[in-house]
């Protein structure tokens, strides 16, 4: 139950973040007035309100509920428990709760991120270790390889073969070198992170907001609704970790705001207009053309793909587009036009990229840098590059140079790539 | 007198491949693809080697090898049993039940002649 001090601990947060209690009531879908009882503990806060307030402020709704008391001191006694080496006041324990509790939330926090690290790290060991798919790939590989090297063999080694059996085994080797194909396209593709097992190892907080997005089909077209937008958050409320609710809900932020500056109709209508062109719909919008690329990369049905990265060249958005894999570790290939836009900001690249692999997919690629000065002249600029990926239909007669890209140099089979970084784990090819 | 072997192998290719060589180098192979009628075979036709597949669907080839150690009829038969790498747990396991050798997949031709002969005494 909501104990007298949960109205404190808002009123703590809220001030902490420098919200105002208007802002903060809005978004909560409370009045001003009723906050500001709360906040001085003369109503009782709990259920969805709390949840929303929670939300709002960034923290779980049950370290608001249970203030100051019993929960937190019992979890800065569990993180003491769990350093054996350390000998803690534990009979003050409350008195340092009571008098530091912004200290003592620091502790809690650091033992539960060394829990979820400790548990992410066991995860992915056991992972390695047991996974059973990874497993069954392998299995499948080397048993096409055994086959395919001894019947190359006895057909390179053995002078006198009768027809029948000739015909035989160079049936199986075609056999097995398709089979061997598709064992390794598995087995890069799950490496890879494109496998629907991967939510089972969730382990980053943006593949967590990714998992999230994936499960909805990549769409957010709620958004352009107020309740739709609750119902979004409310989803987001439900991810694991608060990390990744903090991802997501900063995701969600931006795209309300973008949908609400350039609503789907008006999309629709620009897109007709101006080709699909997100540069000459942003100009008509009056909007930036990141914001055209990520409407029109998260609209139902939508077929595109999205990369999104910092000037340090790591992704902060990945929407996966079939045939074209996007690195779930390292990074990507140097070559994609995402990163020559990174270092021309504000100049449109495009290009036909060719991804390596058996199935060599088509894409038309867009890409732009750019700039932003979150401090004015006196800060750093921050660079953001997008790059919408357009699936070309197979067999499109293509009249610019197509580009030959990767995923990433350790699962690409590219070879004599000028860009290639380290080895391939897959035998290079061409 | 030909070597009698008896392979259990469920992939078809690896399967024809190894009768393929052993026949060329004299040897009378019978191929099985599950090891279900395993034990009876080797009861009824006495082979002088079983070639074993580890991974195999139902009975495993583990489990085959344990069978074969626990008959006094067959405790000392030649057991060459085929891996992948990755396999080392059930290596070991199947190095404490008694098996004779291990030849890991992708193996050359001539190592597997040259295990046959060594094992049969040829």
């Amino acid at each position: 139950m909501p104990n007298a001090l949960t109205g404190t601990l808002i009123r703590e947060r809220r001030l902490a973040l420098g919200l105002k209690q208007s802002d903060v009531a809005q978004a909560a879908g409370l009045s001003a007035p009723y906050l500001n009882l709360i906040e001085h503990n003369r109503r009782k806060v709990g259920g969805v309100a709390l949840d929303r307030l929670a939300m709002v402020l960034g923290v779980a709704a049950e370290t608001l509920a249970e203030g100051a008391g019993g929960a937190l001191v019992e979890e800065v006694r569990a993180a003491a428990a769990a350093v054996a080496e350390a000998t803690p006041e534990l009979d003050r324990v409350e008195d340092f709760v009571g008098r530091f509790p912004g200290w003592a939330a620091v502790v809690v926090a650091q033992h539960r991120r060394s829990g979820q690290l400790e548990h992410a790290v066991a995860a992915l060991n056991d992972r390695i270790t047991h996974d059973p798919h990874l497993s069954a790939s392998l299995h499948e590989v080397l048993s096409s390889v055994s086959s395919v090297r001894s019947t190359a063999a006895i057909l390179a080694e053995t002078e006198e073969i009768a027809p029948e059996w000739r015909a035989r085994f160079l049936r199986n080797l075609h056999q097995d070198s398709e089979r061997l194909a598709a064992g390794a396209e598995s087995l890069v593709a799950y490496l890879d992170g494109s496998d629907a097992l991967r939510d089972q190892t969730v382990a980053a907080p943006q593949e967590e907001m990714e998992a999230w997005l994936a499960a909805r089909g990549w769409q957010v077209a709620e958004v352009e609704t107020p309740d739709g937008a609750t119902v979004l958050q409310e989803e987001v409320a439900q991810l694991a970790s608060a990390d990744a609710r903090a991802m997501a809900g900063a995701f969600l932020a931006r795209a309300q705001a973008e949908a609400a500056a350039l609503p789907q109709a008006r999309l629709a209508e620009l897109s007709q207009d101006w080709a699909q062109d997100p540069a000459l719909i942003a100009r008509a919008a009056g909007v930036s053309v990141l914001t055209v690329m990520r409407r029109m990369a998260l609209q139902p049905g939508s077929r595109a793909g999205l990369v999104v990265c910092d000037a340090s060249g790591t992704m902060l958005f990945r929407k996966p587009v079939e045939g074209f894999a996007l690195p779930r570790f390292g990074t990507a290939c140097p070559l994609w036009p995402l990163f020559a836009a990174l270092g021309r900001p504000m100049a449109a690249m495009e290009a036909v990229v060719e991804m390596a692999g058996r199935a060599a997919r088509r894409f038309r690629a867009l890409a732009i840098c750019e700039v932003h000065l979150p401090r004015g002249f006196s800060g750093p600029d921050l660079r953001e590059a997008g790059m919408l990926l357009l699936p070309l239909d197979p067999g499109a007669v293509v009249a610019a140079p197509v580009h030959r890209v990767g995923t990433s140099c350790r699962i690409c089979p590219r070879g004599g790539c000028p860009a290639r970084r380290e080895p391939s784990i897959l035998p290079e090819v061409g | 007198m030909s070597s009698q072997v008896l392979l259990i192998e469920d992939e078809p290719n690896i399967s024809e491949a190894i009768r393929f060589i052993l026949s060329r180098d004299g040897c009378d192979v019978t191929a099985l693809t599950d090891g279900s009628a395993a034990m009876d075979h080797v009861r009824a036709h006495r082979p002088d080697l079983v070639i074993l597949d580890l991974m195999l669907p139902g009975i495993s080839g583990l489990d085959i090898l344990v069978a074969l150690r626990a008959d006094p009829e067959t405790h000392n038969l030649p057991v060459l049993m085929l891996t992948a790498k990755g396999q080392g747990r059930d290596r070991e396991a199947a190095e404490r039940a008694g098996v004779s050798r291990f030849m890991t997949k992708p193996f050359s031709n001539d190592d597997m002649r040259a295990a046959v002969r060594a094992l049969t005494a040829r």
